[in-house]
């Protein structure tokens, strides 16, 4: 009995044995499905690893559901992301994927003592930092004039730590490896064993940047796991709310690829439409960053944005994209630098921005719609998968944001709506899923509740998990001064990426 | 009563420097939509700078040390002897043309050497680019020096000076203006200005100046931070006095090193300015385009010095 004791409307799930889980998962890949998640569950007599795959148009979500004793089948053959969720699971569960192609570490440094597992229900607290069994595994290139630039993890500006490691000729970069994982802060295990209300600002924090994006992932999460019906109105004020992180992120980082080529003046003008936006935040949400305003059954904000504003905000933004893209040197430091082929960006499984500026069009507002009203977002337009195609998506996702802030808030004027706590039954483990296209791609929760109606387990993956690969591919053979500009171009987060 | 001009000559590059760093960036901060932080801030920087206490990274020799020292010192030889203020000076006859390219590049090979002492991959990447970035500036300089020196029969800079004093119409003679452009795009380049370098920069990656002093600290970059603003009036300073030179005193006295100082002040002021502002419009290259900036201006140089043979 390895699926739920109840069934959800909107999602099937299935058990598998070990034996036919890649036949299954094959024949799912083969049917248009995308493995959006992979969370492995400590049930004390073993351990359950729950594969979430969907597709969308129209909105299709499956689970397989796999019992172990210590192994699991690798897909690493199959899809990319299964190989790196598998050695997730191996390092924070101590599930063994057997036949991995590459079973290294890769969310614990080497400095954690073998062994330690933090997830599972017996770690106890962390043990103290062991010796490095084994340095890190980096790839050395040799050959005539190959040199290594190791960068950060602390960095000169304020961004959050990661470590790069280029192997270069001359200044053209023949290999990078990033190692990331330095932040760590087990948000996951802090959710195990909480009420609703203690885990929603942790679902707020997961990444500074995508507050409303990851709240309503979680939200979505639970309302399905409790039946839990929520008004049409308080939808509507969430896919505002999801366009306005996702406004002022991309103005932001529009004006950061500006200041990245030396091109300080659109960077001051983007920092100023910035202000406006947070502000706008402000007056919405009572939060800058728009915290607070999304919980489970309900959305409240304090005033609704003025369309007409936003319009005059997106027609300034397409100016100073204007203006920063007639100057032929910002055009030549941006066109054709660091392509993303939409083979690789397809192979490697990226999301949001990332995927769409390389021609693969994936966006949950229209493949899994918590409202029907999104289900109409254009489709993209640049299809290069270099800097300047990037750019170019997001400042056309800015204009789209705006038209479709409009089009919710046109004749429907609440200020909020709720929905009361539906009354817990206790019929054993329920779960949910939340899909929300947050501004960087495709967020995922899933949630599990004890039959006491606490968080057994809440498994999150921001896009940036999918994303971060493609960077060192998209960097072969660029010039070491293009990373700074290719790195802001994705844009990805490390704390989204290490929970 | 000369030895006075060369006092007062060095004594306002070494106030003016950071001033007119904070000048630059004052323009820029205003014409961006910024407050900024006013033109006195370099100097406040330095002071705060020269307080504390400099480090050397683990494994570094007395070259990285001894670096700011000699970059400073080179860059105020050529502070005293080059014709700022007064063309006349005791010190008149080393204030020649290959004596101020050599001085420069002694500077910078100092800085390069420092880099790479370091034994930090941002050391030595940065040495590398900057070594590129000179070996195909310093040409330019002497192509262009030419260009001048030719008309003058002399590459005494006292001597380009004077004559351009004497004879005004020759400023607006080919040679003259392809030397002027050829040198304006030098001069960009080894102060590491935009689209060249961004001094303004935080990534590590992309920097070429910055890089190779980023292991440097307290009194010791003061003293690199304060080289690089001396540098850059010392080379707007010659650029202003070869193409502009009214105002110069050719005599020690005191109205004439008034004016002297004041026409030196104004000129640089308004080239800051203008470099500021013009780079306000400009982004940085990429790194693989500067060489063809840089092959451009040599160009320039060869068809000064050629002009400068067939059409004078």
């Amino acid at each position: 009995m390895s699926p739920d004791p109840r069934t959800y409307a909107s999602r099937r799930q299935i058990g598998v044995t070990a034996h036919g889980l890649s036949e299954r998962a094959l024949a799912l890949f083969a049917e248009g499905y995308r493995l959006a998640l992979v969370a492995a569950h400590d049930d004390g007599e073993g351990f359950r690893v729950v594969y979430l795959f969907v597709a969308g148009s129209p909105d299709r979500r499956v689970e397989l559901i796999l019992r172990t004793d210590r192994a699991i089948p690798s897909l690493a053959t199959l899809s990319f992301p299964a190989g790196r969720f598998e050695r997730e699971i191996g390092d924070l569960f101590g599930i063994e994927a057997t036949n991995h192609p590459l079973p290294r570490r890769l969310v614990l440094h080497q400095h954690w003592p073998e062994g330690w597992h933090p997830m599972r229900h017996d770690a106890g607290p962390p043990p103290p930092f062991g010796d490095i069994d084994e340095p890190y595994p980096f790839l050395t290139v040799d050959g005539t004039g190959v040199y290594e630039i190791p960068v950060g993890p602390i960095h000169a500006g304020l961004i959050e730590p990661g470590h790069f490691r280029f192997s270069v000729v001359g200044e053209t970069i023949l290999k990078l490896k990033a190692r990331l994982w330095f932040v760590h802060r087990g948000i996951e295990k802090l959710a195990e064993g909480k009420v609703l209300a203690d885990v929603l600002p942790l679902a707020e924090r997961v990444s500074g940047d995508t507050t409303a994006g990851h709240a309503l992932a979680f939200c979505l999460a639970v309302e399905e796991a409790r039946d839990w019906q929520v008004p049409e109105q308080a939808q509507v004020l969430r896919a505002v709310l999801l366009e306005l992180e996702r406004l002022y992120n991309h103005v932001t980082d529009i004006g950061a690829l500006c200041n990245d080529v030396g091109y300080g003046i659109a960077n001051a003008h983007a920092q100023r439409i910035r202000e406006q936006l947070l502000r706008i935040n402000k007056h919405v949400t009572g939060h800058r960053l728009l915290r607070g305003a999304i919980a489970p059954g309900s959305t409240y904000v304090r005033a609704l944005p003025e369309p007409g504003v936003l319009a005059g905000i997106a027609t300034d933004i397409q100016q100073l994209v204007d203006i920063a893209l007639d100057n032929s040197v910002v055009m030549d430091r941006m066109a054709g630098t660091a392509v993303l082929s939409a083979e690789q960006a397809r192979d490697i499984g990226t999301l949001g921005y990332v995927a769409r500026a390389s021609g693969i069009d994936h966006d949950a507002r229209r493949d899994h719609p918590f409202t029907p009203l999104t289900a109409g977002v254009a489709a993209p337009a640049h299809t290069g998968g270099d800097v300047l195609s990037r750019l170019l998506t997001r400042a056309a996702e800015i204009h789209n944001s705006v038209a479709l802030i409009t089009e919710l808030l046109s004749g429907r004027a609440a200020l909020g709506a709720e929905t009361t706590k539906p009354t817990w039954l206790a019929r054993g483990r329920t779960s949910g899923v939340g899909l929300v296209e947050g501004w960087r791609g495709t967020i995922a929760h899933r949630v599990e509740f004890a039959p006491d109606g606490t968080v057994s387990r809440l498994k999150i993956v921001d896009p940036s998990f999918f994303n971060w690969p493609a960077l060192p591919v998209a960097l072969a053979d660029t010039i070491v001064p293009d990373f700074p500009l290719t790195n802001k171009s994705f844009n990805l987060s490390y704390a989204g990426n290490d929970l | 009563m000369s030895t006075l001009g060369v006092v007062v000559q060095v004594v306002l590059l070494i106030v003016v420097a950071p001033y007119l760093v904070g000048v630059m960036r004052q323009v820029r901060a205003r014409l961006e939509g910024r407050a900024g932080a006013g033109a006195g801030q370099p100097w406040r920087d330095l002071r705060k700078l020269f307080r504390k206490e400099p480090m050397s990274p683990a494994g570094s020799s007395w070259v990285f040390v001894a670096a700011p020292a000699v970059l400073v010192a080179s860059t105020l030889v050529i502070a005293a002897v080059s014709p700022f203020v007064a063309t006349v000076s005791p010190l008149d006859g080393v204030a020649d043309l290959f004596a101020v390219v050599a001085l420069l590049l002694l500077g910078t090979v100092a800085l390069a050497l420092a880099g790479l002492d370091t034994g930090t991959a941002f050391g030595g990447m940065g040495a590398s680019r900057e070594m590129t970035v000179a070996a195909l500036a310093e040409p330019t300089i002497l192509l262009a020096g030419f260009a001048l020196s030719a008309r003058v029969g002399s590459t005494n800079l006292s001597a380009i000076v004077e004559r351009g004093q004497q004879s005004p119409g020759a400023v607006l003679s080919p040679a003259t203006l392809l030397a002027a452009v050829a040198l304006a795009v030098v001069v960009v380049a080894e102060a590491g200005r935009l689209p060249v370098d961004n001094p303004s920069t935080h990534l590590e990656l992309t920097m070429i100046h910055e890089a190779m002093v980023l292991e440097y600290a307290g009194r010791d970059l003061a003293l690199v931070e304060f080289a690089s603003a001396l540098r850059l009036t010392v080379l707007l300073g010659l650029w202003a006095n070869l193409f502009l030179p009214w105002g110069v005193a050719t005599t020690a006295s005191a109205p004439a090193l008034l004016l002297g100082v004041v026409a030196f002040v104004a000129k640089v002021a308004v080239l800051g300015a203008v470099l500021a502002a013009g780079e306000v419009f400009m982004a940085k290259l990429r790194l693989f385009r500067v060489p063809e900036l840089l092959a451009g201006s040599f160009l320039f140089g060869v068809l000064a010095v050629s002009s400068s043979f067939f059409l004078a």
